[in-house]
């Protein structure tokens, strides 16, 4: 018998309050102040009762990304995510006990390197705007400068995460502008702001408008010695040249659509990758190879003296739990994708959008794509009419459009970024266009 | 022994040549744009399920045996969170879906906002942070902003020598300058930190009950010396699981309080995450908190972007959502109630193991535990055994190892935190393997595991020369 008196006993305690004298009078409480329990099936029902208040995508076209996107996750990812071996674990820090976790998690870093043309990456930041702020530190440790300079047309969330980030050791961000015809990275701007002070540039492509930036070479050449940092969706990475070919120092993305659902935003997969001659610098865990006593190949967390339990404050990071699950999910998608997979992906992201623009293009009441450059998975639709409008139109027609624009970007005007992907069927867009179509 | 880990030799999936064939058709896009190769393998799908299968048999997780991991509180994980994160309604929602489309998550959202702050004994809370130690980083932006506002300009957080390395990592991304203060007898030393503190003090860093498990009696006085200073006072809420019923942060006067959602409300840790580091604050911070916050007019929930104080965001959205739904089902399956009896059980099984290990380790520091308590194997240096050696000799048993060498404090350092999961057996159990162990021929300790899946791993060689990809291995 499992017995607390037993237990009490042993310890010469009448009660489980006797355990708890250490805790002065006047801070205790007499209770928590919280209902009572419930039991498993009540709790069920109840929270399926809330859920049922929400309309998922799942249930209506929707044409969101802005940088969560909604793909298919393949049956085995998450047949392999309930393996409670995995998820039920820490952080490995005991290798011998581990060894699964870390080889999954060095297989990540491994495929991570292939698709962006890095040589080492982390085992995750907590998601893309994190894994840029940690970025930016880590340019301005190695470089000892203190200025960083990222797209204008950066999704808002992250230019506040980086505004923090920056905040501590006193990181000036400069933003560059956009060309207001092709959507592209204005290079003649970007190029004014870099100076002796720049540690870092960062871009992003595809872009957040969507758009393909074709000129990272001229890119790499105005920053000079500042380190070049590329945002990257990996999937458009099945298809596209890596950053890696075109000198970057640093890539960061997002990896939640790599084989995990958009949740509501979390959790995310921050990816960041580096170039070899940087590991040290790098924040966060990382997964080396090394032999165990008997020779044989083994893995294990590496490079620790870079981290918080070791090094304090010194780290690079204060970085302790990630969300290295979400990792697993991405090495689990690509594995079971494979070359073939991750490419038919993209191309269908690239076909679904091209098909959307075109006929969304016809319409007159819109200008689609906004810009003239290409594109991968999203673009700007500009409406002749309030988009917001339009948007309550769309929701009405149970339908849900795209990422509206305007307050942050007002020059845009009446504009939205929508977004495809291979989930989107052509009666789902067949429906986008018609009820875009009835909007007045 | 008792435990035999699966020993499969698993190459890596890029190691493994195609067995499915090229096809697909050519992109749309221009071929410039294009790259040329792309080194990942097409394999069938019974090969890749056999692959991660396999490799979770060769890892340990709180579902394979016992996980005393000190600091982490490693508790059974419900079934049923698993369940309810998994509906379609929560796992396809769009962070930039309409509120008027959202309305149950937000829900969700708003109540456990309020049920943390009842917890916590704080006004408001946030569910933006990622994990505890992005907490630390949000507390640290908020004390900055608010004594900005009072026209201060503070650049030092003081902490005690047992704070865990997120503390000072945190503090020192903020900016400011960290200043370590020397514990006496294991607690907060009063008049090491009347001295250290002043005007320049930002905020304190603290978790109580502390890293050795123990309870910082003084806590209303270390409350007041700080707050006389005009800093803040910052609850790192690791050790939260210790004292649900019996006190709460607000109570012992802190100011900004961080909750590990994956350690107290038993998330699942993932191998490291996903996990969620929600803060609360007393009233006189609120107006910092991250935006949006989630609110309530009485007839539907919305997001709050108008808040002009406001540090803007720690991340992305609002928060690990599918964490924090699961928190939700525990604090709901539990109640106050049962958590009460979760701090109670987690602190009864922690104190019955430390006198259980009594004579076997030494156990510094007398008197009561809360939720864990640090065991030295410094008496085992004699024979050439480490804390180390013991760690990986539990393996062996089906035990993970506890934490060691944290708190530095403790020579050889063991920190156990049994949980309120297990059962006495599991106890009395470990107990018993920790002495056989520490009398059994020092050679078989030195050179365990032997029943894991590889045998003792050369870490120091993976620091000297680190590779960290396929790429890097030459390939
Ligand atoms: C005492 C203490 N503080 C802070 C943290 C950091 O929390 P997280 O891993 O959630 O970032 C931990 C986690 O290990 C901890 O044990």
């Amino acid at each position: 018998m499992d017995s607390e008196e037993e237990m009490l006993r042993s310890l010469d305690m009448k009660s489980i309050d006797e355990l708890f004298e250490d805790i002065p009078e006047d801070v205790s409480v007499e209770e928590i102040g919280l209902p009572p329990g419930k039991s498993e099936m009540e709790v069920l029902n109840d929270i399926e009762a809330v859920l049922s208040r929400n309309k998922s995508i799942s249930e209506m076209p929707a044409f969101l990304g802005g940088g969560v996107y909604n793909h298919y996750v393949p049956a085995l990812v998450d047949e392999i995510l309930s393996r409670s071996e995995f998820y039920t674990s820490y952080t490995p820090y005991q290798p011998e006990a581990s060894q699964g976790m870390l080889q999954a998690l060095f297989e990540y870093q491994s495929m991570i390197c292939e698709l962006t043309g890095m040589e080492a990456a982390n085992t995750s930041m907590y998601d893309w705007s994190t894994a840029i702020g940690e970025a930016a530190l880590m340019a301005a440790r190695l470089t000892r400068k203190s200025e960083i300079i990222v797209p204008r047309a950066m999704h808002w969330d992250k230019h506040s995460v980086l505004a923090n980030y920056c905040k501590g050791p006193g990181i000036r961000v400069r933003a560059f502008d956009y060309d207001k015809e092709t959507g592209k990275i204005d290079i003649e701007h970007l190029s004014s702001l870099i100076s002796d002070n720049t540690a870092g540039v960062y871009f992003e492509s595809p872009n957040f408008f969507g758009i393909i930036e074709d000129e990272v070479d001229a890119v790499k050449d105005v920053s000079g010695d500042a380190m070049l940092i590329a945002g990257i969706n990996p999937i458009s990475l099945a298809l596209l040249k890596p950053p890696g070919d075109h000198g970057a120092d640093v890539v960061v993305g997002e990896g939640q659509m790599l084989g995990s659902y958009p949740s509501f935003g979390g959790p995310l997969l921050g990816i960041f990758a580096c170039l070899q001659k940087h590991v040290r610098k790098m924040p966060g865990r990382v997964i080396g190879i090394t032999d165990d006593a008997d020779g044989k190949r083994a893995f294990c967390m590496t490079l620790q003296t870079r981290e918080q339990h070791i090094r304090r404050e010194k780290a690079t990071s204060n970085i302790c739990s990630n969300e290295s699950l979400m990792a697993i999910a991405s090495a689990v998608y690509i594995s079971v994708l494979g070359r073939n997979g991750l490419r038919k992906v993209a191309n269908e992201c690239v076909a679904r959008t091209k098909e959307a623009a075109r006929r969304i293009g016809t319409l007159d009441d819109y200008l689609a794509p906004a810009f003239s450059a290409e594109y991968f998975n999203e673009f700007v639709v500009k409406s002749k009419v309030s988009y917001d409008a339009v948007h309550r139109h769309l929701l009405h027609s149970g339908i849900h459009g795209g990422l509206p624009l305007k307050s942050h970007f007002p020059e845009l005007e009446e504009s939205a970024l929508f977004a495809f992907t291979e989930v989107h069927t052509t009666s789902d867009i067949d429906r986008l266009v018609w009820a875009l179509e009835g909007v007045r | 022994m008792s435990y035999r880990q699966a020993r499969y030799e698993v190459p890596l999936i890029l190691e493994l040549e195609d067995t499915v064939g090229e096809d697909g058709p050519e992109s749309e896009l221009p071929q410039p744009l294009l790259r040329d190769e792309l080194r990942i393998p097409n394999l069938r799908e019974s090969q890749v399920t056999r692959h991660y299968f396999r490799l979770s048999q060769m890892n340990f997780g709180v579902d394979t045996g016992f996980y005393p991991l000190g600091s982490c509180t490693m508790k059974h994980t419900p079934k049923i969170l698993e369940r309810v994160a998994s509906s379609p309604k929560a796992k396809f929602l769009h962070p930039e879906q309409d509120w008027s489309t959202v309305q149950g998550a937000l829900q969700i959202l708003y109540e456990l906002q309020g049920m943390l702050a009842t917890l916590g004994g704080v006004h408001s809370v946030t569910l933006q942070p990622a994990a505890g130690a992005q907490g630390e980083f949000t507390g640290l932006l908020i004390a900055r902003a608010h004594h900005e506002d009072n026209g201060e300009k503070r650049t030092q957080v003081v902490l005690p020598d047992s704070a865990h390395g997120t503390n000072p990592a945190s503090a020192a991304m903020m900016g400011f300058d960290v200043i370590e203060i020397p514990s006496s007898e294991g607690r907060v030393d009063l008049s090491a930190l009347e001295k250290a503190v002043g005007e320049k003090t930002a905020a304190f860093m603290i978790t109580n009950p502390n890293t050795l498990g123990l309870f910082e009696s003084d806590i209303l006085e270390i409350a007041r010396i700080v707050h006389d200073a005009g800093a803040v006072l910052y609850y790192d809420g690791a050790n939260l699981n210790a004292i649900m019923g019996r006190t709460n942060p607000g109570r012992m006067r802190f100011d900004i309080v961080h909750f590990n959602l994956h350690k107290t409300f038993a998330t699942p840790h993932g191998g490291g995450g996903p996990g969620a580091g929600p803060i609360g604050v007393v009233e006189r911070l609120d107006e910092y908190l991250p935006v949006p916050v989630v609110a309530y007019d009485g007839e539907r929930y919305y997001l709050e972007h108008d808040r002009p104080k406001s540090i803007g965001k720690v991340r992305s959205y609002l928060g690990n959502f599918a964490v924090l739904l699961k928190a939700y089902a525990y604090i709901k399956l539990q109640g106050g109630d049962g958590l009460k009896r979760v701090s109670d059980r987690a602190v009864l099984n922690s104190n019955y193991l430390s006198s259980k290990l009594e004579g076997v380790l030494d156990i510094p520091y007398n008197g009561l535990r809360k939720h864990e308590f640090v065991a030295s194997a410094s008496c085992l240096k004699e024979r050439g055994v480490r804390a180390k050696d013991v760690c990986k000799r539990l393996i062996d048993f089906g035990f993970h190892p506890p934490t060691a060498y944290f708190p530095q404090l403790v020579d050889e350092a063991l920190m156990i935190e049994p949980t309120e999961s297990e059962t006495k057996e599991t106890l009395d159990r470990f107990a018993e393997v920790m002495r056989e162990i520490v009398n059994e021929d020092p050679e078989i300790t030195r050179s365990a595991p032997h029943n894991a899946s590889v045998k003792r791993v050369d870490d120091v060689a993976a620091a000297r020369k680190p590779v960290l990809s396929f790429k890097m291995m030459g390939r």
